[in-house]
């Protein structure tokens, strides 16, 4: 087996999820594990991803690969997989990774499993586990042809730090045209100030099911009540009722309090990686088929216009006692 | 403008979800419709096309017959026509035959935009488009929040896991828009029955220059070796709220000391 790792970088730093799957690909036994790292300004950001089992890493930096766009990294990709021959690529989820993936998926008419957690080597086979069905059932998936693309669901792999060295290799490469046809005109990077949610004990979550952005007084003064944050979906936070700072899942927060309510969230995959290690999970949605109740403790089929209310005066009652 | 939107046929929300455990495939014989994270990307597309003052709609999709009757929902909201590629070769297309599939029958429209939904409900994947641009040949826009067309370019904005992105792209480009777009619009009763005489087309992998070996499992790089139950959930509870569920969490919590 030769795994090639898709190491995924935001300015001076791997990402973790990257740093994972490139942990997983060295217990899978291959002796020989590649990373990739495409951008600008790359060179010095390598070298990490030697302590976490790289063997070698390979380096596309140039100025035209600097933004986070897919269709260059596609390029690069095909280029280095055809002449290197790897037969298994793995993709920690991101934004940018799923569409470099799948975007390389085609151009390789390669087979891409997405949303695994778990990879393991049964019978000299790489199978794949893919949960599925909002996570009510899990599937156990292969591939009929190299290379083997997978997509790792975020916070699936640990990265351990095991303290070896990469050796670094340059790329040569070539953009298509329409590769280069999109164009990153802006960027803003928030960075959060004050006390960030990642620490509260107590989050009370917001999503769509409120039906307007007034009513996340109703999610205020329950966290308020509970002595608790502030949460949200992204549906929420990308429709402007909600700071981005206060969103909770794949492309937001990752949470871990020891109560988490959601107040009319469906639970979505994508945000479910970000709060499913919360040690308590109460959910408040009218829909009962709603996929949170699938991996809620507690789960309440109602209007949360009424419930919550009730419930934060119920619970300030009871602290005031 | 020619906006050509894809849109796919998915188990209702409340049909009871299960994967056949002989094919291995979803079982789709239940009550199906639309895709509801497509329906903002025909929300959008009308909305463009209004804004814009004139251009055609079409809904573009790989599925069953069955696909056909949740298409005139569409129709009904606006859309002009839809296109179903249906073939019993074609069932069971994982993402590089779908994307093989699509592109050819989106190849044959010519558009100037090409949108997609958010993920199809059914198989979380959110990364067709990008496979589908690749065989295009055109510029590719995923997560699109916000999306504006001016002078032949779209600009979108998209969240990241680092905050938002403005991204541009010459037209013809695909865009997959993310459910906080908009709000979509109910079909009016003139729409619905204005619906039932739009033109519906329906063509098989042979009318798109595909055969068997392109698409379904045939075609397909991915497979599915075996169905496992879930992992043990700890204890859990679910209720019905009938006047009392405020009282209930309260004791649930009180119960586990977290009040
Ligand atoms: C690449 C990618 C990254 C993503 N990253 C994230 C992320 O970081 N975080 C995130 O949250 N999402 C993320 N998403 C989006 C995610 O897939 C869902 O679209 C989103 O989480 C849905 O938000 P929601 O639950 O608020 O809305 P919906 O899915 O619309 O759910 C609203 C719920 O409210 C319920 N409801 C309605 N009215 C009431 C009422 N009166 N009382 C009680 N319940 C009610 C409904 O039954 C419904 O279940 C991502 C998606 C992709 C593709
Ligand atoms: N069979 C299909 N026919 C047409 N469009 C599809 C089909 N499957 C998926 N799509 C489109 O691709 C998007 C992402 O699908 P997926 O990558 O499977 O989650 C959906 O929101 C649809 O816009």
């Amino acid at each position: 087996m030769s795994i090639l790792v898709f190491l995924e970088h935001h300015g001076a730093d791997l990402q973790k999820g990257s740093l994972g799957a490139l942990t997983k690909a060295a217990s899978l036994g291959d002796p020989d594990v590649a990373g990739v790292v495409v951008g600008h300004s790359v060179r010095s950001v390598a070298p990490q991803a030697g302590k976490f089992g790289a063997s070698r890493v390979f380096v596309a930096d140039d100025p035209s690969l600097g933004p986070a766009l897919p269709q260059p990294r596609v390029d690069v990709l095909e280029r280095l997989i055809r002449q290197r021959g790897f037969d298994t690529v793995l993709f920690a989820a991101s934004v940018l990774a799923a569409d470099v993936a799948a975007g390389l998926a085609a151009r390789l008419g390669a087979g891409l499993n997405w949303d695994l957690t778990d990879l393991v080597r049964q019978e000299g086979r790489l199978v794949g586990t893919r949960p599925a069905l909002g996570d009510s059932v899990y599937v156990d998936v292969g591939w009929k042809s190299e290379p083997r693309l997978a997509l790792i669901r975020s916070g699936s792999f640990e990265a351990a730090a095991t303290g070896g060295q990469a050796e670094l290799e340059d790329l040569d490469f070539e953009l298509q045209e329409f590769s280069q046809a999109a164009t990153m005109v802006d960027q803003a990077h928030e960075e959060s100030e004050g006390p960030s949610i990642e620490d509260a004990d107590v989050i009370v979550a917001g999503g769509r099911g409120l039906g307007k952005p007034e009513s996340f007084a109703l999610v205020e003064e329950l966290a308020r009540a509970l002595g608790g944050a502030v949460g949200a979906t992204r549906a929420v936070v990308d429709a402007g009722w909600y700071p981005y700072a206060a969103q909770v899942g794949q492309t937001g927060k990752t949470v871990s309090p020891k109560l988490y309510i959601g107040c009319g969230i469906s639970g979505a995959i994508q945000h479910k990686v970000g709060m499913q290690s919360s040690s308590v999970i109460v959910a408040i949605n009218k829909d009962p088929n709603a996929p949170i109740f699938e991996y809620a403790d507690l789960g309440v089929v109602g209007d949360l216009h009424e419930i919550v209310p009730k419930l934060t005066q119920l619970v300030r009652a009871r602290k005031a006692r | 403008m020619k906006i050509a939107v894809c849109v796919k046929y998915v188990p209702e929300a409340n049909a009871p979800k299960r994967i056949d455990p002989e094919t291995k495939r979803l079982d789709r014989s239940v009550d199906g419709a639309l895709n509801p994270f497509d329906v903002h990307a025909v929300e959008e597309a009308l909305r463009i096309k209004e804004t814009s003052g004139d251009g055609e709609v079409v809904l573009v999709s790989l599925g069953t017959e069955r696909t056909l009757e949740a298409l005139r929902r569409a129709l009904a909201m606006g859309a002009d026509r839809s296109v179903l590629v249906a073939d019993d070769a074609a069932a069971g297309s994982d993402l590089v035959a779908t994307s093989r599939v699509l592109s050819r029958a989106l190849e044959r429209e010519q558009p100037d935009l090409v949108l997609f939904g958010q993920q199809a409900s059914d198989s979380d994947g959110a990364v067709l488009w990008a496979a589908v641009a690749d065989l295009l040949h055109m510029p590719l826009v995923s997560q699109a929040a916000e999306l504006a067309l001016t002078d032949g370019r779209a600009r979108a904005k998209r969240q990241t896991e680092f905050g938002y992105d403005v991204i541009e792209a010459p037209l013809p480009a695909v865009i997959a828009v993310s459910d906080a777009i908009n709000e979509p619009r109910y079909p009016s009763l003139k729409g619905i029955m204005g619906a039932k005489r739009k033109p519906q087309e329906t063509v098989s992998l042979t009318d798109l220059g595909l055969d068997g070996e392109d698409a379904g499992e045939a075609g397909s790089l991915t497979e599915v070796y075996a169905l496992l139950d879930p992992p043990a959930r700890g204890d859990s509870l679910k209720i019905e709220d009938t006047g009392d569920a405020a009282e209930q969490i309260v004791e649930f919590l009180a119960d586990r000391r977290l009040l």
